[in-house]
């Protein structure tokens, strides 16, 4: 099926299989490897997108779902050579070790600090209830989401 | 198992209710209505189930979105759970779905998931989720009810040959809102109470709904009859996020001069249905919500519970779940 999708401010077309989950098409069609597939059961959130403003899991969403979408992935973030303030917050807390879950964490971190610009601790750790972090540092990553805030919303 | 590539299958993206009936009913069993994916696809990555053809319902717009009538909301069946936990009127007038909304999952699944899957959603019983032949995949033996089956998760209440439960948090908020199901068929549409529109082993051992081949979930109505009043929603479940509730319990509570005038509540995790707790509210009406009323209460409750090898625990946790939606509403 023919699809067009706006992957990162760049607008583009492919022919993909129906059953094609829109992770594999980001890694495999696209060439965007900054997306990880972890558990593909939609648990541990490391493929997690942005479609259409809105943090979604996708290895749970069909590539030909996305068509006429706009995608945000972790590639998506930084711009003119500048980390994002979020990928600025892991670098500065150490709020990456494997660095596994790290891109589905930014990506969370990303649609909370939409929502709630000024979360407090419980609230971050809500916001990323969805991610896990096998290397389990999770409080650095709670201090990265909280310098981002405050830098986002100086 | 085999997992990660799906088997292949014809997609159909339907964009008005009228052509999603008729490719349901062109492919009756064979055929699959997907909403929000988020069961669909373990079915599928698993090969637990094959469909050949799969309809993807998101492009309907007349099935998206909250809107007011003059007696109540109706609720689109593809509205997503994260539009329903932040809707300032489903906050306002019926916070206990804005609470059971925002109690499934994780924040990804509840921006994606929707609130027509996550009532009709399958149940989660390990041995049937794993695709062994069991009574509700059609097979003649249930692998959880064995001396060695893991049935902690598993019911209290209606077992019969199957003793899966209802994973649902919405649905025993929709239970105790009064709410009515809209399904629609090639006939036409229909309204069902939510308490009929799930089903017990003993009505269909194959389905957990009234809905057959060819009905599809179109809104969810929830009249005006509870809006304001006061609620109670909890959910136990063994991690705080992406689990399934052990139990949970909703609660609409009117009082009048310190006397609960009227009640209902409903239990999830306990029955394959959401279980209406119709002798709980007997029991308390006309009582005020204290602590005398939430014991009397508690023991109504579980009268009649049936624990398996694991479960019994369940019996003190929905118990309590009872008594502080009792206390606490």
């Amino acid at each position: 099926m023919k699809i067009e999708v706006t992957v990162n401010g760049e607008h583009q077309s492919y022919d993909v299989e129906p059953r094609m989950l829109l992770v594999h098409f980001l890694r495999e069609v696209v060439g965007l490897t900054g997306t990880h597939v972890g558990c593909e059961t939609s648990l541990c959130g490391a493929c997690s997108v942005m479609l259409n403003g809105d943090a979604v899991k996708s290895c749970t969403v069909l590539a030909v779902q996305a068509d006429g979408a706009e995608i945000t992935t972790i590639e998506g973030l930084a711009q003119n050579g500048e980390l994002h303030p979020i990928q600025e917050g892991f670098w500065e807390c150490h709020g990456l070790q494997c660095g596994f879950c790290t891109p589905g964490m930014i990506i969370a971190a990303h649609q909370l600090l939409e929502r709630n610009p000024k979360p407090n601790e419980a609230d971050i750790r809500r916001g990323i209830e969805g991610n896990l972090c096998r290397c389990t540092g999770y409080q650095h990553i709670v201090d990265a989401v909280q310098y981002a805030s405050k830098k986002m919303t100086r | 198992m085999l997992r990660d590539m799906m088997a292949n299958f014809e997609l159909y993206q339907p964009t008005a209710i009228d052509h999603a009936l008729n490719l349901m009913n062109r492919y009756g069993d064979d055929g699959w209505v997907l909403a929000g994916g988020q069961d669909s696809f373990d079915w599928f990555k698993d090969r637990a189930k094959k469909p050949r053809a799969v309809i993807d319902i998101n492009g309907i717009d007349d099935l998206h979105g909250i809107r007011e009538t003059a007696d109540g909301i109706e609720i689109g069946a593809l509205t997503t759970l994260t539009e329903i936990e932040t809707s300032a009127l489903i906050k306002e007038k019926y916070g206990v779905l804005a609470d059971a909304a925002r109690h499934v999952a994780s924040p990804q699944i509840r921006n994606a998931g929707t609130i027509g899957g996550n009532v009709c959603q399958d149940t989660r019983c390990w041995y049937y989720r794993y695709g062994l032949d069991c009574y509700r995949a059609g097979g003649n033996t249930c692998y959880a009810d064995t001396p060695e089956g893991i049935d902690r998760e598993h019911c209290l209440f209606g077992a019969d040959r199957c003793i899966a439960v209802s994973p649902s948090d919405t649905a025993p908020a929709l239970v105790a809102l009064d709410a009515r199901m809209v399904v629609v068929n090639g006939d036409g549409e229909k309204e069902v109470q939510a308490e009929d529109f799930f089903i017990g082993p003993d009505v269909d051992i194959m389905r957990m709904t009234i809905l057959q081949p060819g009905d599809l979930l179109k809104s969810i109505v929830i009249p005006n009859t509870w809006a304001g009043a006061r609620f109670y929603f909890e959910k136990v479940a063994e991690r705080n996020t992406w689990d399934f509730a052990l139990v949970n319990i909703a609660a609409a509570m009117k009082v009048d001069n310190n006397a609960i005038s009227d009640i209902r509540i409903a239990c999830g995790g306990v029955a394959c249905v959401p279980l209406r707790l119709t002798v709980v509210e007997e029991v308390v009406k006309g009582s005020p919500p204290n602590g005398a009323s939430a014991d009397l209460a508690a023991s109504a409750a579980t009268r009649g519970a049936t624990p398996l090898n694991y479960n019994g625990f369940k019996i003190p946790l929905m118990e309590s779940l009872v008594k502080r939606a009792i206390r606490e509403s």
